[in-house]
């Protein structure tokens, strides 16, 4: 994290004359030393200076309620349901936004706070149409809970009995029904502070507010990625994903379907907080039967082609390397990872000059989707139009992946749903099933082994060390647990926003046979990168990407690397836009605390020695990696499509 | 809209924000600079505005809608926002309105198919002890009569551009 714990003033929606009027915190809060006495329900608190109500509150366990508060999220102070007394003054102050600079006493729930806090939940209940029975957040809804805690009985200022505005499902992704909306501002925040993509504002005045698009057009023509961000961080059911739940079950009940799940390591590590368990609570083993109970006839493990996506852009890697080294032809370099489809979509949009960066292979799901649809058709003697590739995935643009019409390399739609954590865990809710008393049982054949660097493409920083592993242990012939304790590449672990690392190659081994199967490769030994460095940077959240991409723009370090990796959510796939909501940074970090331990446990954890990959290329794709076969259906084009809307 | 069109309006928001600075805070200057020459802010130039200050097309989109005398739809040349509040309506707005309503065969809210006139209604605007007051455009016309209408109805016909109605009054000022 940054030296100072307020990073928000560095917001650009800070406007340039009041930055400097701001007081920035220090992260290590004993440094400032200036500490002010606080008295909160009558309990004595010292704080040092700035510290909100809200903190300090928190921080001996007294309850604010709040709404449009976030932890992810600059303060707005917009919704008035953290207000609370504040002796002195004469209005009742806003918790989240009341910086405290001199010793005060503060009272939580006298009578006016507690009928402010009702008032306003009343006025809100009172355009907010919907019934919560027919609601997908029903029993997860902050205004649902907040309603439940200050005690609302009624609806003191009626409630609206029809829509007061049209359900937008134009985008294959995110729903928007603003008639749920209450106007907190979070996914404004959300998208243009968080994720710097702005696709949201509010607009009009006074009772005419509404949270908008550029011109009010519906999702699908706006510059939106599809992250899902604001999802994660809605309060009410006015965002959600599109859900493809009953097209699954359809496919599932239908007897001459072969309905083939595969499972991505991120949902794995999540799917528990939809079962009451704490985060980071790893499912994989319960949730491989609990998946085969509801009706899928074969379990597949996403790893498997995260694997092949290392082999795959790692040998793109290499060659771009040797282009740009010995053949001295201009090469776009450093070459970008494209596992992420809101990155992908964020780079289309705002950078399509910069896509000839971009990895030309398909993210993990796709090349499971093509791979499934070729070889594992052939294989079972299965026709591929009778196949039914259902994605389970983190990530709320995967639904929109899927269904890019490029990614039909089988001759089919490569995989046909891309289905989210919380949508899984509610068809198990719906089958009765318990998941966390499942048994244990693991993923089917001929896919069935996956290894640690799969795993970890769940966190940030895991495609890079992945591809570390193999890209060192292949140039150099050493085992990487040599040269890093357990092969752990920490320099690339973390949730600083954008990571930097210089990895020396120790030495030159032989070129390995696998790379040997590509019959044009252009050279036979690695002497060509001798004393070589690999510079590489890993950075989370479309906010740090645009930094790196500019920096890369003006000649900056980073243009010096040779692989970046990307991806569009804070964290990595932990905090995707289809995983269980709520989402904060203790959430996210107890995620990856369990992709981490379960990298950890796997006997085989680097790509390159997954023996069901192996024979992949040995029996199916001949050409060896980057090959014919191999670019047919494992690589794809991308679109330049710009940021300015017709 | 036709390129060239486009064409023109991109080199004068070009003009606009060098002459402003390339910040977000000139937003506010070049929109309505867009507005006054334009009658209008389309969402093209929006996306250009939002393009030069670094910042996004929806926020601007969001300041736009947020202020009424900045419109996205298209405007009559001369805007008339006739002040709809206690006072103005105490002292005879009703008349004023039906007067404007019949002499441009319009409604309020709606523009006349020359693109010559909109009509609008206007919150407070401070002349309280002159009413009813009317804006046309940024000239105010305090106490109103339906007579009076037809002569600031003729007034702006007459002019050749929309600042017309305020140069004449400046010269009638300085004479």
């Amino acid at each position: 994290m940054s030296d100072h714990e307020n990073v928000n003033v560095e917001s650009p929606r800070a406007p340039v004359s009041q930055r400097g009027h701001l007081v920035r915190v220090p992260a290590d809060q004993r440094a400032s030393g200036a500490l002010v006495e606080v008295a909160i329900d009558g309990l004595e608190v010292q704080v040092p200076i700035g510290t909100t109500i809200l903190e300090a509150a928190r921080k001996i366990g007294v309850k604010i309620p709040t709404l449009c508060y976030h932890d992810d999220l600059c303060v707005a102070g917009v919704c008035r349901i953290c207000v609370v007394e504040v002796e002195g003054q004469r209005t009742l102050q806003a918790s989240c936004a009341y910086p405290i600079t001199a010793p005060i006493a503060i009272h939580t729930h006298t009578r006016k706070v507690r009928q402010s806090r009702r008032r306003i939940l009343d006025l809100l209940l009172g355009k907010h149409y919907g019934e919560c029975y027919a609601c997908f957040r029903n029993g997860n809804c902050e205004l649902q809970a907040l309603a439940a805690g200050c005690g609302v009985d009624f609806f003191r200022f009626g409630h609206p009995t029809a829509p007061l505005h049209e359900l937008d499902s134009s985008s294959y992704s995110v729903l928007r029904d603003m008639n749920k909306c209450i106007l907190c501002r979070r996914c404004v925040r959300t998208c243009i502070d968080l994720q710097e993509v702005g696709v949201l504002e509010t607009v009009h005045r006074g009772d005419k507010t509404t949270v908008s698009t550029f011109m009010n057009k519906p999702l699908a023509e706006v510059i939106c990625i599809n992250c899902g961000q604001c999802i994660n961080r809605c309060p009410t059911g006015a965002l959600g994903a599109a859900d493809p739940t009953d097209d699954v079950w359809r496919d599932i009940n239908d007897p001459s379907k072969h309905v083939v799940i595969q499972t991505a390591p991120a949902p794995r590590a999540a799917i528990g907080e939809c079962f009451g368990l704490p985060p980071g609570t790893p499912l994989t083993f319960e949730m491989n039967s609990a998946l085969r109970a509801i009706g899928f006839d074969k379990v597949f493990d996403t790893n498997f082609t995260a694997d092949l996506t290392i082999i795959e852009e790692g040998t793109e890697l290499i060659l771009r390397l040797h282009r740009a080294l010995v053949d001295r032809q201009p090469v776009a370099l450093p070459q970008f990872t494209s596992c992420s489809p809101g990155w992908v979509k964020y780079i289309e949009h705002f950078y399509p000059e910069m896509l000839p960066h971009l990895s030309s292979a398909k993210s993990p799901q796709q090349m499971f989707g093509a791979v499934i649809k070729t070889y594992y058709a052939g294989l079972h003697h299965i026709d591929p139009a009778d196949i039914v590739t259902v994605a389970l995935m983190p990530c709320s643009a995967k639904k929109f992946e899927c269904n890019r019409p490029e990614m039909a390399a089988s001759g089919h739609k490569d995989v046909d749903y891309g289905l989210v954590t919380r949508e899984l865990a509610q068809m198990f809710k719906e089958a009765g099933i318990e998941l966390p008393k499942m048994p244990k049982s693991g993923f089917d054949e001929p896919f069935g082994t996956a290894t640690g660097s799969g795993v970890i493409f769940g966190a940030t920083g895991g495609v890079m060390e992945a591809a570390l592993r193999t890209v060192l242990e292949l140039v150099s012939g050493l085992k990487v647990e040599n040269l890093y304790d357990h092969a752990d590449i920490l320099p690339v672990r973390g949730f600083e926003g954008i990571k930097y690392a210089e990895i020396r190659i120790p030495r030159l081994g032989t070129v390995p046979d696998i790379l040997r199967m590509n019959a044009q490769l252009p050279f036979d030994s690695w002497a060509w990168l001798a004393g070589a460095t690999l510079k590489v940077a890993v950075c989370h959240g479309t906010a740090n990407a645009k930094r790196v991409l500019e920096d890369i723009k003006a000649g900056g370090k980073l243009s010096e690397c040779h692989f970046i990796e990307f991806m569009a959510c804070p964290g990595g796939c932990l905090g995707g836009g289809g995983m269980p909501i709520p989402t904060n940074p203790e959430i996210r970090a107890a995620r990856a605390r369990a992709i981490y331990a379960e990298d950890a446990a796997y006997e085989v954890r680097k790509s390159h020695e997954n023996p069901a990959v192996l024979r992949l290329y040995n029996e199916f794709l001949t050409g060896g990696p980057n090959g014919h076969t191999a670019h047919r259906l494992l690589h794809t084009t991308y679109t330049p499509r710009g940021k300015y809307i017709a | 809209m036709l390129v060239t069109d486009r064409q023109r309006l991109r080199e004068d928001i070009a003009v606009w924000v060098a002459r402003f600075g390339a910040r977000r805070s000139s937003l506010i200057p070049v929109l309505q600079e867009i507005q006054a020459k334009y009658h209008q802010i389309s969402d093209h130039a929006m996306q250009v505005v939002a393009d030069h200050l670094d910042i996004h097309p929806v926020e601007v989109y969001s300041v736009v809608t947020f202020y009424a005398f900045l419109n996205e739809g298209y405007h009559g040349k001369f805007v008339i926002r006739l002040c709809r509040t206690v006072s103005c309506d105490m002292a005879g707005k009703s008349r004023v309105a039906r007067q404007l309503e019949n002499d441009l065969g319009i409604a309020f809210g709606q523009s006349t198919k020359d693109g010559k006139f909109s009509l609008e209604w206007a919150s407070c605007i401070g002349m309280c002890d002159q009413g009813p007051a009317l804006l046309v455009n940024d000239q105010v016309f305090p106490a109103v009569t339906p007579e009076k209408v037809h002569d600031i109805l003729q007034l702006c016909r007459k002019s050749f551009g929309p600042l017309a109605v305020h140069q004449a009054n400046h010269r009638e000022a300085r004479q």
